[in-house]
């Protein structure tokens, strides 16, 4: 299964953005610029404010101060971001393809969940329990819920955590697929991310 | 946006239904309710009778508040509701979707006990047959409630018992037509208006409630 197809070309445009948690300030006037095709990666030690910037761009988190703008984006149209975080949103109790259905639905794809399943390598495991993954498996599971229903903006936050060296290998091939597709990537990380395509950095310090 | 909506609704009635019985837990504290109730007060039948319209309603109203908590909680806490928002169907519907299986898992069974109860609490077929119309139409507004009062604290850590608290004092003029829908005191017959008026209450919760529980789960991630 190949993510090539057309997305939506979406840029962003972040300005004097600045973010708090608790009392804290974590950054401030930070700007923000990512255009389609490319990926921005967010870097900095713990605490320094890179899930909260993610979760700013995806709109749980309202910043203290400044704007985001995607510009390319129809407001009126369906969602168009992706976020892979730490929480995967799988439960137990729930079969491995029936939570993928359940996710494709939900954001209104119409991507194959077995296909997804084999890319993402939980192929043949479709019916078992999704409580009984471990956790490399249930952040490989929760990868494939990007594939099903494809978007233009992912928001990756430590892709690789918990994965074996295969999967970082995957992570790395997809975003490499993303952004060929016209996909664009913002992810915090602090490992170095395998992927062909072009990106930039941005440094988060406290 | 109509898949979404039951592929919401049918994923929560999956993992509801596997984890074990919540809602034959619940038919059994509602039960045991009617089986308590005639100990403290004693074996008068008449009494009994007199009463039986408030005790099943106080015990479909505890019953339907310890689940609340429910309601939001679990999705909260594994991100589920992080990524629903920007999911195919706003909020609002997706607290509707999970409003209507709430309803059905908590309400629903307590509907299909209340012969049970009304065995218990010696009521004549006619009061059976009013208390399980007038809990038709007043669950919905208990369970729109609890919706509202598990959006607000969802964000608490350790909220379990806040929401019913919450909720509990708003709930009070579904309990007074509730009752009042089963057996009017003495004079004229008012039970047909308490009905009317019970139904307009839930009407009004239903609708209210999504709109409310929404910005509350919106709000909480913040």
């Amino acid at each position: 299964m190949t993510l090539r197809q057309d997305l939506r070309r979406l840029s962003l445009c972040a300005t004097g953005l600045s973010g708090a948690r608790g009392e804290r300030i974590l950054f401030a006037n930070l700007d923000l610029k990512a255009e389609a095709g490319t990926a921005l990666l967010l870097r900095g030690a713990n605490g320094a404010g890179k899930t909260t910037l993610l979760l700013m761009l995806y709109g749980a988190i309202r910043p203290l101060a400044g704007q985001i703008v995607w510009s390319g984006q129809d407001p009126e149209g369906p969602p168009f971001i992706h976020l892979f975080g730490h929480r995967a949103a799988v439960r137990a109790r729930l079969a491995v393809l029936e939570t993928l259905n359940f996710w494709r639905d939900a954001n209104g794809g119409t991507k194959d969940c077995v296909e997804a399943l084999e890319r993402v390598g939980l192929g043949g495991l479709g019916s078992l329990d999704a409580g009984y993954l471990s956790a490399g498996q249930t952040r490989r599971l929760s990868l494939a819920r990007l594939l099903v229903a494809p978007r233009p903006v992912w928001l990756l936050d430590e892709p690789t955590a918990a994965l074996d060296p295969d999967g970082d290998r995957l992570v790395g091939e997809l975003m490499a697929e993303h952004l060929a597709a016209g996909g664009l990537i913002i992810a915090a990380t602090h490992l170095p991310l395998a992927f062909v395509g072009t990106s930039s950095e941005i440094r988060l310090d406290g | 946006m109509r898949r979404a909506f039951a592929a919401i609704i049918v994923r929560d009635i999956r993992l509801a239904l596997r984890a074990g019985s919540d809602a034959l837990t619940l038919v059994l504290f509602f039960v045991m309710i009617g089986i308590v109730v005639p100990f403290a007060i004693g074996p008068d039948r008449v009494l009994l009778a007199q009463l039986a319209p408030a005790i099943v309603w106080i015990a479909a109203f505890l019953a339907s508040l310890i689940g609340i908590d429910r309601v939001f909680r679990d999705d909260f806490e594994d991100g589920t509701l992080m990524l629903l928002r920007h999911g195919t169907l706003p909020m609002e519907l997706v607290v509707l979707a999970k409003l209507i299986v709430h309803w059905l898992l908590t309400a629903f069974p307590l509907i299909l006990a209340t012969p049970v109860l009304a065995v218990l609490l010696a009521m004549d077929p006619g009061a059976l047959w009013r208390t399980v119309i007038s809990l038709i139409l007043g669950t919905p507004g208990l369970a729109a409630l609890g919706a509202i009062g598990a959006g607000i604290t969802v964000s608490l850590r350790r909220g379990g018992l806040v929401a019913p608290v919450l909720v509990l004092p708003f709930a009070i003029p579904i309990l007074i037509f509730g009752v009042g829908a089963i057996a009017s005191g003495i004079g004229p017959d008012l039970t047909g208006s308490a009905r009317l008026l019970l139904a307009a209450i839930s009407l009004m919760l239903v609708a209210i409630a999504p709109f409310a529980a929404a910005l509350a789960v919106r709000a909480g991630e913040d």
